[in-house]
């Protein structure tokens, strides 16, 4: 079943420079339970992308369909879950009331919430956490948290735009790690915007390259690495020969300009 | 986490340049009283006849009966004799007086804050209201309050309205600015990210309010309400001059003014400036608390 379809899709932003073309002529489909990463050097519209999914930014040209409904009534029928670059917990919030957040506002009554508040946290790793506050969290872990308060309402669809950019690389190895264990579990379609190539090589199925100046899709490639990934498969020569590709994607996207 | 120093280690070092900031004032207090009030002792002696002593000329200053700046301990004993040793119910207790002003105050600012959230809420959720409304309201600060508190009065009065409520309204039109400017900023204060993670829940533009807008705000309401109740005492005082003195601390100024009671306004004064720090306190404790109850203090 095809989650995401976009075809010539197409979004310029006016601004006092003049024309600047985020996204050109953009044809993708993503299939339900693909894990797809969108790499490329900022600017190439891979973040954009994302949020034209989400509604939260509208095309100017092409046309985009979610779960075969229109990007718009995709989000009203709350289809997906975002992890945004930043954690973004809610301050004045406990961790656990954080991930009832969308809960209490999709309108759950409290015994249904702390169910699912609990189910969430124990799926990254923090169950017991709930009453901390962020601030006495590490960075790592509130990331996590912003990725239970993602899963809380279970869309079947997870879009993640950097989720572990801002974090130490031992850090983020372990949650690529747990994020696959995750959608094994799970068996959701994930949507993963990365600037790192062994990011994108170890999580996807689907591998999205892009070049900007415009923002457009230069290579799509689809993984050859068994489903069941451990974290030293990062050293075979199958994982070696397909982060080649990548990065011979990206080097031919730059040649451009 | 590290521990952090107690309340009491924290008042223990703050203390020394607490005091001595004291001691400094109250020193050019007391020279400020002494040269000010020379001149009269020596006309005095001139007009008597008799030699101007200086040293006794001095001590006399301390104790003038209209001086022109009353020393220290002359305004606290009137305020003594004007708090403790008068009932409350005498028209010459200061506690009188004052809680006739704090009941103007603490109304103006209830209306204050209620008139400046909801002009906030309108020019953040009102496009109209975003473009027309906010001149206005800087417009109406610049009037000197001095200026209209009198045609308030009189105006409500021909419409049979006369008490405290006018008071209350003149420290609404001053508590009110703070609020609108503080709180059009603390609405406006989530960032991109929360407000397009409410967006992608679908939120309703009430549960926006609830559960981004206002928490996020907090912070900014206790900071401009912290301004207002300030603000929101100068207007009651202000309110109290053109009704003809009748009651509290403005009332006691005035009649102070007129019978050249110098000592009468200090006592008045002080006790104006001890309310206003106090409310101010208390805004502020409350506001800690508030902020500690939602997790925003660590």
């Amino acid at each position: 079943m095809t989650v995401i379809s976009a075809q010539n899709l197409s979004l310029t932003f006016e601004t006092n420079d003049g024309p600047v073309h985020a996204l050109k002529d953009v044809d993708l489909s993503v299939e339900a339970g693909d894990f797809v990463s969108f790499i490329g050097p900022s600017g190439c519209g891979k973040t954009t992308f994302l949020r034209v999914i989400a509604d939260l930014e509208q095309p100017t040209g092409g046309s985009i369909t979610v779960n075969g409904v229109s990007a718009q009534e995709a989000r009203l029928n709350r289809s997906y879950g975002y992890v945004f670059q930043a954690a973004g917990l809610y301050p004045w919030r406990s961790v656990g009331r954080n991930v009832a957040l969308p809960l209490e506002i999709i309108g759950l009554p409290r015994a249904e919430r702390r169910e699912r508040v609990e189910k969430a946290l124990a799926l990254v790793d923090l169950a017991g956490f709930g009453k901390k506050f962020p601030w006495q969290l590490s960075g790592g872990m509130q990331q996590r948290a912003s990725i239970a308060r993602a899963l809380a309402f279970d869309a079947d669809l997870l879009l993640m735009d950097e989720p572990f950019g801002a974090l130490d690389e031992i850090v983020r190895d372990h949650l690529n790690e747990q994020l696959l264990a995750l959608w094994a579990r799970t068996n959701k379609t994930i949507c993963f915007v990365t600037h790192s190539i062994p990011e994108a090589v170890y999580l996807s199925t689907k591998i999205v390259v892009m070049s900007p100046r415009p923002g457009r899709v230069t290579d799509i490639i689809q993984s050859t690495l068994p489903r069941e990934r451990p974290l030293d498969i990062r050293e075979s020569p199958e994982f070696l020969e397909i982060a080649h590709r990548v990065r011979e994607g990206l080097r031919a996207g730059h040649s451009d300009d | 986490m590290t521990k952090r120093p107690g309340m009491l280690t924290r008042a223990k070092g703050a203390a020394l340049p607490v005091l001595t900031v004291v001691a400094v004032i109250f020193m050019v207090w007391y020279a400020a009283a002494a040269i000010l009030n020379l001149p009269w002792e020596r006309d005095q002696a001139e007009r008597a006849k008799v030699e101007f002593i200086l040293t006794d000329a001095l001590s006399n200053t301390m104790s003038q009966e209209r001086p022109v700046l009353p020393a220290p301990h002359q305004v606290a004993q009137e305020i003594w004799k004007t708090t403790v040793q008068k009932k409350i119910t005498s028209k010459r207790s200061l506690i009188y007086h004052g809680w006739i002003t704090l009941s103007a105050t603490l109304l103006g600012f209830l209306f204050g804050t209620i008139l400046g959230l909801a002009l906030a809420i309108g020019i953040v959720y009102n496009r109209a209201m975003d473009m027309s409304v906010m001149p206005w309201v800087i417009a109406s600060q610049t009037i000197p309050i001095l200026a209209i508190a009198p045609m308030i009065i009189v105006v409500l009065n021909a419409v049979g309205v006369s008490g405290l409520l006018p008071k209350a309204f003149i420290s609404t039109y001053l508590a009110f600015f703070p609020i609108v400017v503080g709180m059009v900023k603390g609405l406006r204060s989530p960032d991109t990210l929360q407000t397009d993670l409410m967006r992608t829940y679908n939120a309703s533009a009430s549960q926006t309010f609830w559960k981004l807008r206002l928490p996020t705000s907090m912070p900014y309401l206790f900071a401009s309400m912290k301004v207002a109740v300030a603000a929101s005492l100068v207007g009651a005082i202000v309110g109290e001059l053109p009704t003809g003195a009748v009651a509290g601390l403005g009332a006691r100024l005035l009649a102070g003014s007129y019978y050249g009671q110098t000592i009468q306004i200090w006592s008045a004064l002080i006790c104006a400036a001890i309310l206003a720090a106090s409310l101010v306190a208390i805004v502020g404790l409350i506001g800690r608390i508030v902020e500690r109850q939602m997790g925003f203090a660590r």
